[in-house]
């Protein structure tokens, strides 16, 4: 479907635009102005990405919206845009939750608010173009680009260890892409002089050369990921980020790594996948295994969401390493759910921050008793991240470990195995936080959640229920592309 | 026997540039006293005076003159439109910070003058002694920039170690020169190409004269092992003239490089291309790790430096046009993010106040949002991050390198350009996550506050559309006489 208007520049730069604009309001005296105009940008980017939704075409397996003119001849670079089922969903999280992180923030942040606001929005902007990219450089300017607004926000709002944690998650992601962009001017070298990611879907290459690429671009979004043991930059940058840092980090910057597998190491170095698949079968679960029980005896509660998100990211990478439709597309299931249930788990933890100012779960206890309506949403989102039936935790784990069983019965029970830990660490956590007498005065002191903390809980619960109960839509608009994506992979490149 | 006058055209410039020193000087000498700024002024015309001739005669064919020893190509005229424009930008943030410190009279005019005198002589040299020429003009106007902080021990030292091993290395070039005269009996350089190509000539000789000019480019360039001038010299002269010296000397440096190793000895590649990869390896482990120990922003900007060059080596190593145009695509990058930051360091500085220590860039966020953001851009640049230029310039540097097949050279250029980022993600700390420790305003003039605004959104802009500037290199490398 050729669609004359610019849809996904418009859904790429008009973030972008509205955050250069809430900056320019300037300093904190002008701070309401920044506000309502980062939710009017948010809002709007989120707006104008529906459509991508509404005339998505799910019969076809070719890119759609796409955008094609020359940028660097020299180096036959073009601003290549297209999405297909994969990036099109990914597209609209990151849209749906920029707007609730600015609404998030909007009182919690009193310093620099406009920065605060700006970074979010620009990072958005730069998200979306990370996934939408079909050329290689245009991708790999998008992907680091969306480092420097991170960096600043966990680095300016975040935590008394913010500067340690901002300049691991710095270096650590960079040392990654950078040998990808090594195996990018490889693949421009071998494939003739071309940066288009398409041509390289169907450049063939011999084994040696795909392994090495494949090494390349596993650091890169292994880090992103984050794989065990490249994992440990995310619990230091968690805890230290603001809440929407958290939010952001969580929901949508790790679906980066996930993205990148599929986009780039299953399709363009399909023999390299299948040979090293046993490799990244068992560090997939390791993470959901290993990183399970760790996450159990967290004192912090911000560590043990991290900790439960890297979990929980083994069962994408798991899936997509499985070489079967239920394996990705449970995978993919994964991701979005994971976007949702994370996000809301750091936004109640932030909630509780927000009011106490610790997130060690010492400090709390009979909090039901203080906060009876912000108790029953943690319910739920608890309830989501350990994979309950009903939420959209249960189907993309449930679909994975499916797809697991199809391939192997022993990766199946041990993925299986985080229906436990995950229940252990989570519901854990929520009763020793939620349930029981008051037994600090200070949380005496806490109040229950306000209208603008209820609007933000309550949609993304909306979300978490109705992934859960009908994720059909989402399947359906992936479907097509997983398929073709298989079948490519499944074909030999030597 | 007749004389055959010789074409002056191609020589417009430089004919232009020294008549306008001798200007500066003498009306600095009548009138310096009433009119402090006349020289600063009769400077900036002068330069402009260069851009209009050097459009003016330039022209898409090679053209010699004053018996082959003089080349206007155009990899000439464009490096030089670089070099006087970056002068100009030089002159401008140097302005009120030399006045500042009772500098601004007509030596440092005359004297950057001069010396960009000698860098246009340098590109344009097709002889072995016209470089030297050139080299020795611009380089004799460093040393007596650098000491004319004469009140400072400091800038005294800077001065003698810069002088003394500066003079080391030129005797290096010179003993090359003649190594190489004594191979091939020549010392011009088309010539040279030819002897070389005939290999009617002791090999061992000239590879020994080759190693001799090696060595003593690295110096200029300021690359290891031969840099140990560059943080001395970096911390003891004034900012205004550390300025100068990192920026348009090294369009000029990679100009001689063009006319010296890639045309000169270009059929010698074979030879001297390990010594470059030592060299620029070197460069970029010394550079990167020792930057991360300093204090002092600019020792850290000259162990950057130091770095950057072995980066350009290696765009040069490939020994081809594309090898050569990315090296250059790096230097002018390198050029543009240089004059951002050291206006920068000028601009935080006020009378009696030197803004050199990484401390005194805490907090900038605070004091002024813009310039903190200008300066990000700058440090983003120089590290290589989108969507800054800075990554155009490793990514064209790497494509020629893994062009030449050198993939682990590629992996250890990108791994040591990674401990780098380190120290440059330091100053955005500073900037962006510490409190600031004075409240002085900053109050620049107004062109300074344009140009250096211009200049960080230069970086971010050329990050966009950095397809002309590149385009312009390789042309300036397929038109020339190489």
């Amino acid at each position: 479907m050729l669609f004359g208007f610019p849809l996904l520049s418009l859904i790429i730069w008009l973030p972008i635009i509205a955050g250069i604009g809430v900056l320019a309001t300037g300093g904190d005296r002008n701070a309401q102005a920044a506000r309502w105009i980062a939710l009017a940008g948010s809002v709007a980017g989120f707006l104008v990405a529906i459509p991508l939704y509404t005339r998505f075409d799910p019969l076809t397996n070719a890119m759609q919206f796409i955008e094609y003119s020359p940028w660097i001849e020299h180096f036959n670079i073009h601003y290549h845009l297209g999405i297909d089922g994969i990036a099109m969903p990914l597209i609209l999280l990151n849209c749906f939750t920029t707007p609730l992180v600015v609404i998030a923030g909007w009182q919690v942040i009193s310093k620099r608010v406009s920065q605060y606001m700006g970074a979010f929005l620009i990072m958005s902007g730069i998200v979306n173009g990370v996934f939408s990219s079909l050329d290689a450089i245009l991708f790999y300017i998008f992907w680091e680009a969306s480092l420097i607004p991170m960096f600043l926000i966990v680095g300016i709002w975040g935590g008394p260890n913010r500067v340690y944690a901002a300049i691991k998650f710095f270096l650590y992601t960079l040392l990654g892409s950078l040998l990808m962009l090594i195996a990018f001017i490889y693949l421009y070298q071998v494939s003739g002089g071309s940066f288009s990611i398409l041509d390289y879907h169907r450049l063939p290459l011999a084994l040696a050369p795909q392994v090495l690429i494949f090494f390349a671009f596993l650091l890169a979004f292994a880090v992103k990921v984050p794989m065990w043991p490249v994992h440990t930059w995310l619990p230091d940058a968690h805890v230290e980020a603001p809440t929407g840092g958290s939010v952001v980090l969580a929901a949508i910057l790790l679906k980066l790594g996930g993205y990148g597998f599929l986009r780039f190491s299953l399709p363009i170095v399909p023999d390299a996948s299948h040979y090293l698949s046993h490799m990244m079968i068992v560090l997939s679960l390791i993470a959901v295994v290993y990183i399970g029980f760790v996450a159990l005896v967290q004192a912090d509660m911000k560590k043990l969401i991290a900790y439960s998100s890297v979990s929980h990211m083994g069962f994408v990478t798991l899936g997509f390493f499985l070489f079967n439709a239920y394996g990705v597309e449970g995978a993919m299931v994964q991701m979005i759910s994971h976007g949702f249930i994370s996000g809301a788990m750091f936004l109640c933890v932030g909630v509780m921050y927000d009011r106490l100012h610790s997130r060690q779960i010492a400090d709390y206890g009979g909090v039901a008793n203080k906060m009876p309506v912000f108790a029953a949403f943690f319910m739920l989102f608890a309830m989501a991240n350990s994979g309950l039936p009903g939420t959209s935790g249960f189907v993309g784990e449930f679909i994975v470990i499916m797809a697991a069983i199809k391939v192997n019965f022993w990766y199946a029970f041990f993925a299986a195995i985080t229906l436990i830990t995950g229940a252990a660490y989570t519901l854990w956590m929520y009763k020793r936080v939620v349930f029981g007498a008051v037994v600090h005065p200070a949380v005496e002191g806490m109040n229950d959640i306000n209208g603008r903390e209820i609007t933000v809980l309550a949609i993304l619960a909306l979300a978490v229920l109705w992934m859960g109960l009908y994720p059909l839509p989402l399947m359906e608009v992936m479907h097509i592309t997983v398929d073709d994506l298989l079948t490519h992979v499944a074909r030999s490149k030597l | 026997m007749n004389f055959l006058q010789p074409d002056f055209a191609p020589a417009y410039p430089e004919i232009f540039l020294l008549i306008m020193v001798c200007v500066v000087l003498l009306a600095d000498l009548a009138w310096g006293k009433e009119k402090p700024h006349l020289a600063y002024l009769l400077a900036q015309f002068a330069l402009l005076g260069c851009v209009l001739i050097t459009f003016a005669t330039s022209s898409p064919g090679v053209v010699y003159t004053f018996s082959g020893m003089f080349v206007d190509d155009a990899l000439a005229d464009i490096l030089k439109m670089m070099v006087y424009v970056t002068v100009s930008v030089v002159l401008v943030y140097s302005r009120s910070y030399i006045s500042a410190r009772g500098m601004l009279g007509g030596e440092f005019f005359s004297l950057a003058l001069f010396a960009t005198l000698g860098m246009m002589v340098m590109i344009s040299a097709s002889h072995f002694l016209t470089l030297y020429l050139g080299l020795e003009l611009l380089s004799l106007s460093q040393y007596a920039m650098v000491a004319l902080r004469r009140n400072s021990g400091d800038g005294t030292e800077a001065a003698i170690k810069f002088f003394v091993l500066g003079a080391l290395a030129s005797g290096f070039l010179l003993y090359g020169m003649s190594m190489i005269y004594g191979a091939t009996g020549s010392l011009n350089i088309a010539r040279v190409t030819e002897v070389i190509q005939t290999g009617a000539m002791s090999h061992t000789v000239l590879v020994v004269g080759v190693v001799f000019i090696v060595a003593g480019i690295s110096f200029k360039l300021s690359a290891a092992p031969f840099h140990m001038w560059a943080p001395d010299v970096y911390e003891g002269a004034s900012t205004a003239v550390v300025l100068f010296i990192g920026s348009a000397p090294k369009l000029a440096a990679f100009g001689f490089i063009m006319r010296l190793l890639a045309e000169g000895l270009g059929a010698m590649v074979a030879d001297w291309q390990g010594m470059l990869i030592i060299l620029a390896v070197m460069s970029m482990v010394v550079g990167n790790i020792a930057a991360i120990a300093q204090t002092n922003i600019k020792r850290m900007l000259a162990y950057s430096t130091i770095s950057h060059m072995g980066f350009v080596l290696l765009g040069v190593i490939s020994g081809d046009g594309n090898g050569y145009s990315s090296s250059m695509f790096y230097v002018v990058i390198y050029v543009l993010m240089t004059l951002g930051t050291f206006g920068m360091i000028m601009l935080l500085s006020r009378a009696g106040f030197e803004a050199d220590k990484l401390e005194d860039f805490k907090g900038l966020n605070r004091r002024n949002p813009w310039y903190a953001f200008i300066m990000l851009l700058l440090m983003f640049s120089m590290a290589g991050i989108p969507p800054t230029v800075g990554i155009y310039a490793k990514l064209s540097v790497l494509q020629a390198v893994l062009n030449a097949g050198y993939i682990w050279l590629a992996v250890a250029a990108v791994l040591l350009s990674l401990i780098g980022v380190f120290y440059y993600l330091r100053i955005v700390k500073l900037m962006y996550f510490d409190e600031p420790e004075t409240d002085a305003l900053i109050l620049p003039q107004g062109d300074v506050k344009l140009l250096l605004s211009a200049n960080g959104l230069a970086v971010l802009g050329f990050g966009f559309f950095p397809q002309a500037l590149m385009a312009w290199c390789a042309y300036a490398i397929q038109h020339s006489s190489i």
